[in-house]
């Protein structure tokens, strides 16, 4: 197991450094112009004289290659530049929007696996009943939504009609220092709307999964010898209904950063995902290239924890290596 | 790891979750909650849709005045007059126009309690004209040629050419040198955590969330009744709109068809900004048919601007003739065109301009047809943009709207038509020199149509470098009949920005505003004058 965690590390590194030459190639090739999104309004009535010594400033008027390599030897040695459009060491901007990105991803993480899970197991226990009926037509309802459509609707529901959460920001608006019961309450609409928007996948595979595994000889075999129904569930079909469903949680990765990226739009939620379509758009290499890096390896992460938890699940898949 | 403890840690997750639900219904936010928006009577919170990049002077924060936090040498008030602010005049002019003598208000401290001294206002300069500083806009103190302090309360301008609206710029907002001046300029904790002499202080900048003020308590000019002032950050109009409903809010920037719904709100007051935010299209001289002068003046009056104010800004704004607005003091009287399509037309028939069997004329085998861009996403402009072809069309000019980002429609626009917007109404020089210079045709952004007009060139001049009222008024009353024979842009509207802001703050004003939706635009542009009712 660790020898797998050991040699994936390894191989993530060449996979990131040849991201983050791609990042910076796909940037430079965009036509969106840097000195251009730098100077924004005031580049409207800026003279050509003062846009030059900008681009000079900035750096960007320098060859592909040297900008990357100045960026990534600068980067191993713990200096990950200067963000443009944010005006801020990158780090600084990474280290302020960082924790809450995560805290929002992994509760939204937490609830649409729970969920999703819990419900799955259910439907698949009795399928074409009623709530099995109801929770799959409502999963592919979902699937279909978008995740901001999602949050306006929310927003609509429990801050306005139904005044019991705030509409958004990481504290009430007129409040100044962040406590946890602020965050706590602020935390509810956003976490939600990212987790029921991720939780149709996990409902319909444990759900599909579940349901084979009942119709399988060892399940019937259990029945058979008399076992408990719950044991049989849970410890039978569940236990190989979920394998499918752990191969998902790395692949949802991806999918987990684009939600919460429209998710933190829509709620105001001060994350890391504002800060990745800024740089994108402004084409800021550090903090492009940054990003990218965080986002690959986020990836590599999640791919690696869902063969370990595959392994873990069923002894006979085993760690490679 | 088993499958039991993985089942153990599922459970475990499962209960967190419901817990943090149930605590977290039990503790609603809301009007109720204690510290949302319309809960204390002195503070005030409101929803904007741009956040800054910077809160640093040097980078270009607040240089058209109302900054918050920094104070200028000059201010702006209600009715777009300059007042003394940091100085405690306003300046003296020598009679060549070249020097600009200020003398500072003495006792004025910075919010970390140091004192603000003529050497601040020196750095501040200095620093923004400075190339090594990433300012986009140090264009605008191009005119200056040193800025030198004679003594503690004294600094003095001196300029390269005799520039009559210097003194506006000088609204823009000065920095401490002992806390500026010992950072990287670009890169600094100054740029996010400024510090200033204004009437309020920066509490907390959560970026891409809010920004929120505190009342500087030793202001010099008083402290704020309103304490505490937030901003929050909030990009999506819809999501605005509701957070303002919820009552969290307590005023926000919305666009004419969402603050249509809060008009007959009781407890909710909107307000309509007039502005110099002018839509125009540009009609490139390069370009065979929008370079004729027969074409740009029949476009000019093809157009039907009161129909675009009606339908397009459900009245909230106003036909424009030239980037000065109608109800300027600056405007020329009697350059108003009234729509007229049978005069369009004659205008038209008379250069050789013959209608085809499509319609669209044709001269000398040249088609009138040309191409306009307008920026991609823009729903505002695209309007324009398609309101203006198909009034052109009547008079048989067939124009192809495009949408583009800025990048594609940049090296266009030399010969294709652009759907612009600008205004800046603090001195008719800003909008009118930039736009119709001949010599800064294709420099940047600026006279994107490369407007070319011998006469108009010389009272640009004349108006920015004499001092006196009556010759500047005379210069730009030329510039305005130029623009009626031959008219480089069809200007289309201005346009209001409109507000809606709840009425316990009594009854608010608007400046003028301009293109930008700046931070301090809106009716708290003077919020540090506000008296909320108890």
């Amino acid at each position: 197991m660790g020898r797998m965690a050991g040699r994936r590390a390894l191989l993530a590194v060449p996979v990131l450094v040849a991201v983050t030459f791609g990042v910076f190639a796909v940037a430079a090739a965009s036509p969106f112009d840097p000195v251009k999104a730098y100077a924004g309004t005031a580049g409207l009535t800026a003279s050509q004289e003062n846009l030059d010594q900008l681009r000079a400033n900035l750096g960007v008027d320098q060859p592909l290659v040297s900008r990357w390599w100045n960026w990534l030897t600068s980067a191993l040695g713990g200096d990950l530049g200067e963000s443009a459009v944010m005006r801020q060491p990158v780090a600084d901007v990474i280290g302020e929007r960082l924790g809450w990105s995560v805290l929002l991803a992994a509760t939204a993480f937490t609830i649409a696996v729970v969920l999703g899970t819990a419900l799955g197991v259910l439907a698949a226990r009795r399928p074409g009943r009623l709530l099995d009926r109801c929770v799959s037509s409502a999963a592919y309802t979902l699937e279909a939504a978008p995740a901001f459509w999602l949050g306006l609707l929310a927003i609509w529901l429990f801050a306005l009609e139904l005044d019991v959460l705030p509409a958004g920001g990481l504290t009430d608006a007129a409040s100044d220092t962040v406590t946890a019961g602020q965050v706590a309450t602020h935390l509810v609409l956003p976490a939600a709307v990212l987790g029921i928007s991720q939780l149709p996948w996990f409902f319909l595979y444990v759900r599909q999964g579940v349901a084979d595994a009942l119709d399988e000889d060892p399940v019937r075999g259990a029945r058979a010898r008399g076992l408990r129904e719950r044991t049989v569930l849970l410890g039978h079909a569940l236990r190989s209904g979920m394998l499918p469903m752990l191969t998902l949680i790395g692949s949802r990765v991806p999918e987990l950063i684009t939600g919460a990226l429209l998710v933190e739009t829509v709620f105001s939620w001060p994350g890391i995902a504002a800060a990745t379509v800024q740089a994108a758009t402004s084409v800021d290499f550090p903090l492009l290239a940054a990003l990218t890096v965080l986002a690959t390896a986020a990836v590599v992460l999640g791919n690696l924890l869902s063969d370990l938890l595959y392994a873990i699940a069923d002894p006979r898949v085993g760690f490679d290596g | 790891m088993t499958a039991r403890s993985i089942r153990g840690a599922a459970a475990a997750a499962l209960a967190t979750v419901l817990l943090a639900t149930a605590t977290a219904c039990s503790q609603p936010g809301g009007p109720d909650g204690g510290g949302s928006g319309s809960g204390a009577g002195d503070s005030a919170v409101v929803g904007i849709a741009y956040e800054p990049d910077s809160l640093s002077p040097l980078l270009g924060y607040g240089k058209d005045g109302n900054s918050k936090i920094f104070d200028g040498l000059l201010t702006l008030d209600a009715d777009m007059k300059l007042r003394p602010a940091l100085a405690t005049a306003l300046p003296e002019v020598s009679d060549d126009g070249l020097t600009y003598t200020y003398r500072l208000r003495k006792g004025v401290k910075f919010s970390d309690g140091k004192p603000f001294g003529a050497k601040d206002v020196v750095f501040t300069y200095r620093t923004i004209l400075d190339e090594k500083t990433n300012n986009a806009s140090r264009t605008e103190l191009d005119a200056v040629k040193s800025v030198e302090a004679t003594g503690d309360d004294t600094v003095v301008f001196t300029l390269k050419y005799p520039y009559a609206p210097f003194a506006q710029r000088t609204v823009l907002p000065i920095a401490p040198e002992h806390v500026a001046g010992k950072q990287d300029v670009n890169t600094g904790p100054f740029t996010t955590h400024p510090i200033g002499t204004g009437p309020y202080l920066l509490t907390k900048w959560s970026k891409g969330e809010k920004i929120a003020f505190r009342a500087n308590p030793h202001y010099w000019g008083g402290a704020p009744k309103v304490k505490k002032f937030t901003m929050a950050i909030i990009k999506d109009d819809d999501v605005r709109a509701t957070r303002l409903r919820s009552g969290e809010l307590d005023g926000a920037i919305l666009p004419p068809n969402l603050a249509k719904g809060f008009a007959r709100d009781s407890g909710t007051r909107t307000y309509a900004a007039t502005t110099y935010d002018y839509r125009t299209v540009t009609l490139p001289t390069h370009n065979e048919v929008t370079g004729d002068i027969a074409v740009r003046r029949a476009l000019d009056i093809a157009v039907d601007r009161k129909a675009m104010v009606d339908s397009l800004l459900n009245g909230e704004g106003r036909p424009a003739y030239g980037p000065v607005p109608t109800d300027s003091a600056w405007f020329t009287k009697g350059t108003e065109r009234p729509h007229d399509l049978a005069a369009a037309k004659k205008i038209l028939d008379e250069a050789g301009w013959k209608p085809g069997k499509d319609g669209i004329r044709t001269r000398n085998g040249v088609r009138a047809a040309f191409p306009l861009w307008y920026l991609t996403g823009d729903k505002l402009r695209q309007d324009h943009a398609l309101a203006y072809a198909s009034d052109a069309k009547k008079a048989g000019i067939d124009i192809t709207t495009q949408a583009g980002t800025w990048e594609v429609i940049e090296p266009r626009m030399k010969q294709d038509a652009v759907l612009a917007g600008g205004g800046s109404p603090a001195d008719p020089d800003f909008d009118q020199y930039t736009l119709l210079k001949s010599s800064l045709a294709g420099d940047g952004f600026n006279n994107m149509a490369w407007y070319d007009n011998k006469t108009v060139d010389r009272a640009l001049e004349a108006g920015r470098r004499s001092g006196d009222e009556a010759e500047r008024k005379a210069a730009y009353d030329t510039v305005q009949r130029e623009l009626v024979k031959n008219p480089g842009y069809t200007f289309l509207t201005h346009i209001d920005h409109l507000y809606v802001v709840k009425d316990r703050f009594g009854p608010l004003t608007t400046q003028v505003e301009p293109h930008d939706h700046g931070l301090a635009s809106g009716p708290w542009w003077n919020v540090e004058d506000w008296t909320p009712k108890k």
